[in-house]
């Protein structure tokens, strides 16, 4: 079966890849793009390890074909960091200690940057809402939310 | 010790043909380390993906494949499709993806009449001042459907053409008096939603037919809806039972008009006609209340399950249905006020 062409935008620089018709956006970044930050937990849409965003909002890119992202603008979390240095929100993960496996971070930090993008002074309940469909096993998720209220007080300073 | 092998692979095998994850798509599921392994063998081969700018268009699509005899399947938000493409549904099939639609895309507030295209993602109606002034149980209803990565993508469009039981935009959509718009490459037709869902996962469209938009008539002044759910949780649950109330009030406050709609407690989504009836001509009170929530339970036939036995469920319908209309009450006299 030929695969299909698409072109796209991921953070900010103009991308061509091929991908079958049924292949998932994650699978695209993973497997053909090599940007392997996008993590694999559940595939089925319920952890939100593989968040990334789609013209600017929050999905889940393991519910995303690849061919569906022709002509859009994704970020990934290999658009977070600039040179200059880590986001306020990678830091604050640092600094709160707000990871211990990581493979939950990659989703939280992109859907902390969702979040902060839409409520730059979010409450704790706003926080803990949005980000619930970002599953931690490992930090009991009060050590993300304090990491979260620390960098929209340093991104709105 | 083979045999003890061999029995743990068919449990595996056993819980993925369960269905859970086409009934369940939103609920927690980890274990997905075998289902990854068992997608990774299997050709994708037969797969196409159309993405039409023109709803004729993607009509002609549809009708093809259907004369053809090809399956084709319509994809809006995918929430749902992908979590079965990856599992339980892999077969070969033509994906007609309809978010590059004006018309399944468009959300549009007219004095009359909204319409909501059936692809749009219950994040933008969650955003549309207009809609959430309007509809407010509704758009409470589409944002309790899963986590805001999910928000981001699924449609009331595909929840109600899902037709899942338990789907929570469903009950709020027939409080609404909502209208299906479907279309194929030979004509239009209509269908009140209470009619779209035929049965547990199954949606009135014919072959080669598809639901593009939603009408909802723009309430009257001093009306109001309410939608209520019982989960266990606050957040990323399916719902055990639901209620939709769609209220209009006089000048005096005495209700004019209701219409209640229930979720999660039948094979699918019911009309209570019995319970708006109960309410109309009264002000509201506790007994009236209670007259509508006794003839939602009479009207409820749900199964026992994981999530809730038959005689709790019949339980907190009633008591879902006397709260919301309590909430689209006090939303109607408030509107009055406001007004």
């Amino acid at each position: 079966m030929a695969k299909i062409q698409v072109e796209t935008q991921i953070n900010g620089d103009q991308v061509e890849y091929l991908c079958e018709p049924n292949q998932s956006l994650l699978h695209v970044l993973r497997d053909e793009l090599q940007l392997t930050g996008t993590k694999e937990g559940c595939g089925t849409g319920d952890c939100g390890a593989c968040s990334v965003l789609l013209d600017g909002r929050l999905v889940c890119a393991c519910l995303v074909l690849g061919v569906e992202a022709a002509d859009r603008e994704i970020t990934t979390i290999e658009g977070v960091a600039t040179d200059a240095g880590l986001h306020p929100i990678q830091q604050k993960f640092l600094e709160h200690a707000a990871l211990q496996c990581g493979i939950c971070t990659p989703g939280l930090v992109i859907a902390t940057k969702a979040l902060l993008d839409k409520h730059p002074q979010p409450d704790e309940e706003t926080i803990r809402y949005w980000l619930a469909g970002n599953l931690c096993r490992c930090t009991g998720y009060d050590k993300i939310v304090r990491a979260v209220q620390a960098a929209a007080e340093e991104v709105a300073a | 010790m083979q045999s003890r092998l061999i029995s743990l692979t068919e449990d595996r095998t056993d819980d993925r043909s369960a269905g859970c994850f086409v009934l369940f798509s939103q609920s927690l599921s980890l274990s997905r380390t075998n289902q990854m392994a068992e997608a990774q063998s299997v050709r994708r081969t037969g797969f196409q993906y159309f993405a039409p700018q023109a709803l004729d268009d993607a009509l002609t699509v549809l009708a093809e494949h259907t004369a053809l005899g090809e399956r084709v399947q319509v994809l809006a938000g995918g929430t749902d499709m992908l979590v079965q493409l990856q599992s339980v549904d892999r077969d070969p099939r033509a994906i007609l993806d309809l978010k590059r639609l004006p018309e399944t895309m468009q959300l549009t507030v007219e004095p009359d009449t909204v319409r909501i295209g059936s692809a749009v993602p219950s994040a933008v109606l969650n955003e549309h001042a207009a809609l959430k002034r309007l509809f407010p149980g509704l758009l409470e209803a589409a944002d309790l459907i899963g986590s805001t990565q999910i928000q981001g993508r699924a449609s009331v469009g595909g929840n109600l053409c899902n037709a899942s039981p338990a789907g929570d935009s469903i009950p709020a959509l027939i409080a609404n008096a909502a209208v299906c718009e479907l279309r194929s490459s030979t004509g239009a037709r209509e269908l009140p939603v209470e009619a779209f869902v035929v049965g547990v996962q199954r949606n009135a469209l014919e072959a080669g037919e598809m639901l593009v938009s939603l009408r909802l008539p723009v309430p009257p002044e001093r009306s109001a809806d309410a939608y209520l759910r019982f989960t266990p949780r606050t957040e990323m649950d399916i719902a055990v039972a639901g209620c939709g109330v769609r209220l209009a009030l006089d000048e005096r406050g005495v209700c004019t008009a209701a219409r209640i709609g229930i979720g999660a407690v039948a094979p699918t989504a019911l009309l209570v006609p019995e319970a708006g009836a109960a309410l109309v001509g009264t002000r509201l009170e506790d007994t009236a209340l209670a007259a509508a929530g006794a003839a939602c339970a009479n009207a409820a036939n749900p199964i026992s399950d994981k999530r809730g036995t038959v005689e709790f469920r019949k339980k907190i319908i009633a008591v879902l249905c006397r709260r919301a209309t309590a909430i689209a009450r006090d939303r109607a006299l408030a509107g009055t006020m406001a007004g």
